[in-house]
């Protein structure tokens, strides 16, 4: 039985040119201890995906699901007291932007201890023992003189490291981590990112990792999503997906990594992702689709089987090679 | 010549590519070009896209109507009004308004001395408007001149503008207004003149603000390069991109002149008797709260109205401008 | 820290200089010869003005002047009034307790007011409260606050018969002497049974008066800048914690968000002073402002002109301390 199972996970924005979906139709599966990756470019929903699933969307948006449960409970139709509790307990987040994502007002003690406040039946001195071990346990040198440091005084690096800390405070099932290396120097990347790793192996704790980074995907990710224009184009084990990708999109994008380029100059896939006003009546990717038909182009795609990846695709690939596939009238 | 196209484009902007990082292996290293940017089609002429702008506030559009209303009503004050505004009617005084069992002689009724209360209220739109915009013409253009010569010269110059600014600000508007009436008399024009001074200041600093903050942009920097005289620079090409919260502030002013001019009218330092302006309508009001309300209530309704009305359109005005002042 | 403290007096003091010049000014602008407004319409002997003219440092050039009259206000002489013959300073001094506290009432009432104010409609932003705090909010913003007193003595005093119409004290039951001149501390310290409820009666439509327009201000920056924090990524964070509603709105955002506020709450005392005067006159109110006017209509310039003094004194000071506190409730500042 799963951790978390989302079936048909759909988000519409209220803008002001109309309603823009933003996560159209996603699924997600997640086992206890497992590490799921979701990849994509900017802009194909992603965070807004997971958001919807932690319930921090703004209310301009509308979340519409099959299913969303999460650890034998129903998220949609949880009471927000409810589902508050499961919040930041057993459903834990770090976002892509760690500076701003601490509040300036108060100290990193006070908001680690918050959340155990929050959400366990600790004593004031037990939380404090807590969070300096959480700050050891995040590799935070002098974690009791930190403790009394304002968000201001750390830096990208140290602030993440802080979020986790956050995250781990009360023991969580699953986190969801939201680029958490995007916004920090490169030298400064790997070592949130193995810290992230390390501790998730540890502890076993189901892990949503959201990143741009295929390398980090092959390494540490069991299974892998792939997003593209807020639509979920294909999912399947890492080792699948990097040997034979189903949909063209991931194709692409794994024909576009450095270490496969031959020639000199690297390839890239030409195009961008539509937005709001240039959506294509078909294939979303059907623009940019090196192996686009004329059915492509006008008809929305069904989804393959699984053997196929689940690929959103009229002609997914087996092997580099578009399979023309019979679909119901 | 090639400074106005610096002025229409001040800062071009390649669309962005994203190239290897170190590690290589980034998806954005893909080489895909990340863009959420739509095309750029055709743009809609800048004052279509201000009114479309504008007309999307419906608060906004009213105060417009309401101000417009009132404009009218001041320029053609001696063809609307149906009395004199200084005749005094000797056998009608503090005859009340129609609905309260007045006659149509006298549709908002009359006052102490038997003037008609609403030829007096539409006279005095053009005064109190008279005087916003005198207020906001002054007060703009020096606020230009003594903002960018704070922004340009630097050095005395600026120091000495923006201490004696400081100064006006630190003085409560009203007592500054005050002094400078009790110094220069009290009558209409030097009203004019109190509050001009008293509200400089913020045009002083936000020009000069504004000013500061363009003169970092490229664009100057071209224009400096190119040789560009420093008048023609001052006016010509900074000046154009601090108007929008200029013209905001402008806006907002004329309501805020507006209300101080009345309540030095109300003081007995503003406009003098016989004058129809609304603050001095009120100023010896207080002995016929019990008596004649309309003496109390419609000359007060008047300025609300109308400060209301200009506000509203200020708020539009600023949204639709200035995207950067927007607060929500 | 204590350098950033420093920098900000030392900026006050080019301000104060430009201040006593240009108060020096209008004094020697004004119509009138000091003189002759001390002698009347009788005349003067010529020997008798020479001394006079003395006395006063009249015949000094005017540089000597100028520094005199600095001098003179570093120890605490603002001139003497024309009127009384009492220095300006000890006749301000008497009659500030009551601009202080009709301005403290005003701006409690306005803070208690506005700042839920401000929340509620950002927090149920777009609904119908917050189309009608917005509305108020407007109103308030462009009142003429002398009519509105007005309205309210008509309605309240006049027609319901709630509230005293002017005034800080009912005198003819109530007496007592002055101790702080606060008049709600005072009524409380002489003993006498309803002496505070009339006190508190007494002030409040002026504070009503008074607090609209910092009200309206108020509730207006207390919403936009709600809305600026609760888009912030800290609040997210807040949230996704899964801290009570009350908590992420109370806590998290409404600290952050109150920065600003608190400084444009300390930036209302030029208006608070500057409505004082149309409030005091309205209300027969016996503060400065009400002193101020009357000054002008005796023509009591030295009064006027050590009024100003002190109370721009009084809105620079109160300026610089808002600046502290500023920099004291914002850590990013305080640790900078
Ligand atoms: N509050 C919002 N209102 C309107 N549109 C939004 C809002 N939040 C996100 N979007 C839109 O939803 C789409 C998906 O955004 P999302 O942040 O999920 O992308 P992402 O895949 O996480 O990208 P990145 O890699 O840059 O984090 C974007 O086009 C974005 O403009
Ligand atoms: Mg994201």
């Amino acid at each position: 039985m799963s951790l978390l199972s989302i079936r048909n996970l759909s988000v519409s924005f209220a803008t002001g040119r109309g309603p823009f979906r933003a996560v159209d139709r996603v699924d997600l599966d997640v086992a206890a201890g497992e590490l799921v990756a979701i990849v994509g470019e900017s802009g194909s929903g992603k965070s807004v995906a997971m958001l919807a699933v932690m319930g921090l969307l703004p209310w301009i948006a509308t979340v519409t699901a099959d299913r969303m449960m999460f650890d034998g409970r129903d998220l949609l139709s949880l009471s927000a007291r409810e589902r508050r509790r499961i919040i930041g307990r057993d459903l834990v987040m770090i976002f892509q932007e760690p500076m701003s994502s601490l509040n300036p007002c108060f100290t990193v003690g006070f908001q680690i201890r918050e959340a155990m406040k929050a959400h366990l039946d600790l004593s004031r001195a037990q939380r404090q023992a807590r969070a300096v071990e959480l700050l050891e346990l995040v590799g935070i040198p002098e974690p009791d003189r930190r403790l009394s440091a304002f968000p201001h005084q750390l830096s990208g690096g140290m602030s993440q490291r802080v979020m986790i800390a956050m995250a781990l405070a009360c023991k969580p099932k699953l986190i969801i981590a939201d680029e958490p290396t995007t916004a920090l120097d490169v030298t400064i990347q790997a070592q949130i990112l193995d810290l992230l790793l390390k501790l998730q192996k540890e502890s076993g704790v189901g892990l949503v990792l959201i990143t741009h980074d295929m390398g980090v995907v092959a390494e540490t990710a069991q299974r892998v999503c792939v997003h593209y224009a807020g639509q979920q184009v294909e999912m399947q084990d890492t080792r699948g997906l990097f040997r034979d990708p189903h949909h063209p999109y991931t194709a692409a994008l794994l024909a576009a990594l450095p270490e496969r380029a031959r020639g000199r100059l690297l390839p890239s896939i030409p195009g961008i992702v539509p937005g709001l006003a240039d959506r294509p009546t078909g294939c979303l990717f059907s623009p940019r689709c090196g192996f686009a038909t004329d059915t492509c182009r006008t008809v929305p795609p069904p989804r393959a089987g699984a053997e196929l990846g689940l690929a959103l695709c009229h002609t997914p690939l087996v092997a580099g090679v578009p399979q023309r596939r019979e679909f119901a009238a | 010549m090639a400074e106005e196209n610096a002025i229409d484009d001040p800062m071009p902007t390649a669309p962005e590519r994203f190239v290897l990082d170190a590690s290589g292996l980034s998806l954005g290293a893909a080489g895909v070009v990340v863009a959420l940017t739509e095309p750029v089609g055709e743009e809609p002429s800048p004052l279509r896209a201000f009114w479309s702008a504008f007309s999307e506030n419906r608060g906004a559009v009213l105060g417009l109507a309401v101000v417009v209303f009132i404009a009218l009503l001041a320029l053609f004050a001696p063809w609307v009004a149906p009395h004199s505004p200084i005749e005094q009617f000797r056998q009608s005084v503090l005859l009340p308004p129609v609905w309260a069992g007045g006659n149509w002689t006298f549709p908002f009724g009359t006052d102490a001395v038997g003037r008609d209360v609403l030829s007096r209220l539409i006279y005095g739109a053009r005064i109190s408007l008279g005087i916003g915009l005198s207020v906001m013409v002054v007060s703009v253009a020096l606020g230009i001149v003594l903002g960018l010569a704070a922004a340009f010269m630097r050095g005395i110059v600026e120091v000495v503008v923006m201490r004696v600014m400081d100064m006006v600000v630190a003085i409560p508007s009203l007592v500054l207004a005050i002094l400078i009436v009790a110094v220069l008399g009290p009558s209409l024009s030097n009203t004019i003149i109190a509050v001009t001074v008293v509200y400089l200041p913020r045009y002083v600093r936000l020009v000069r603000a504004a000013a500061l903050a363009e003169l970092t942009k490229e664009y100057v920097i071209a224009a400096q390069v190119a040789g560009v005289g420093r008048l023609r620079l001052m006016f010509v090409t900074v000046l154009p991109n601090c108007l929008a919260p200029l013209i905001v502030q402008a806006a907002l002013g004329i309501s805020d002149a507006i209300l101080e001019a009345a309540a030095l009218g109300f003081l007995g330092l503003g406009a003098q008797p016989p004058t129809p302006e609304w603050g001095a309508m009120l100023a010896d009001a207080r002995e016929f709260i019990r008596s004649a309300p309309w003496i109390v209530t419609l000359p007060g309704l008047a300025i609300l109205v109308t400060v209301v009305a200009i506000n509203l359109m200020g708020d539009g005005l600023r949204d639709a401008l200035d995207p950067k002042l927007r607060r929500s | 820290m204590l350098n950033l403290i420093l920098r900000r007096v030392a900026l006050t003091v080019p301000t104060f200089v430009a201040l006593m010049f240009v108060t020096f000014v209008a004094v020697r602008l004004v119509p009138g010869d000091p003189i002759e407004a001390r002698t009347g319409e009788r005349g003067i002997a010529p020997e008798r003005l020479a001394q006079l003219r003395h006395e006063l440092g009249l015949d000094q050039p005017v540089w000597r002047q100028f520094l005199d009259y600095i001098y003179g206000l570093l120890h605490g002489d603002f001139g003497v009034s024309i009127v009384t013959k009492t220095p300006v300073l000890h006749e301000f001094l008497i009659l500030f307790p009551a601009t202080l506290e009709l301005a403290f009432c005003a701006l409690v009432f306005a803070v208690v007011l506005g700042v839920p104010a401000g929340v509620l409609a950002a927090v149920k932003r777009g609904s119908v409260l917050d189309h009608s705090v917005m509305t108020v909010a407007l109103a308030g913003y462009s009142m003429p606050i002398f009519w509105w007193g007005l309205l309210l003595i008509m309605f309240m005093s006049e027609y319901l018969g709630l509230t005293p119409v002017s005034g800080r004290m009912d005198l003819i039951n109530y007496y007592f002497e002055p101790v702080t001149g606060f008049m709600l501390i005072d009524s409380l310290l002489s003993g006498q049974e309803g002496a505070f409820g009339a006190a508190a009666a007494h002030l409040v439509l002026p504070s009503i008066v008074l607090g609209t327009i910092p009200l309206a201000v108020i509730a207006r920056m207390t919403r936009s800048s709600m809305l600026e924090v609760l888009g912030e990524d800290y609040v997210r964070t807040a949230r996704a914690k899964g801290l009570s509603p009350l908590r992420v709105v109370g806590l998290h955002t409404l600290r952050n968000a109150l920065i600003p506020v608190v400084t444009v709450v300390g930036l209302q005392t030029g208006t608070l002073l500057a409505g004082a005067v149309l409030t005091e006159t309205i209300f027969a109110w016996p503060g400065v402002g009400k002193w101020l006017i009357e000054s002008i209509s005796r023509r009591d310039y030295p009064a006027l002109q050590g009024g100003i003094m002190l109370i721009s004194a009084i809105v620079i000071l109160v300026n610089l301390i808002v600046d502290m506190l500023y920099v004291a409730i914002n850590p990013r500042i305080r640790h900078g």
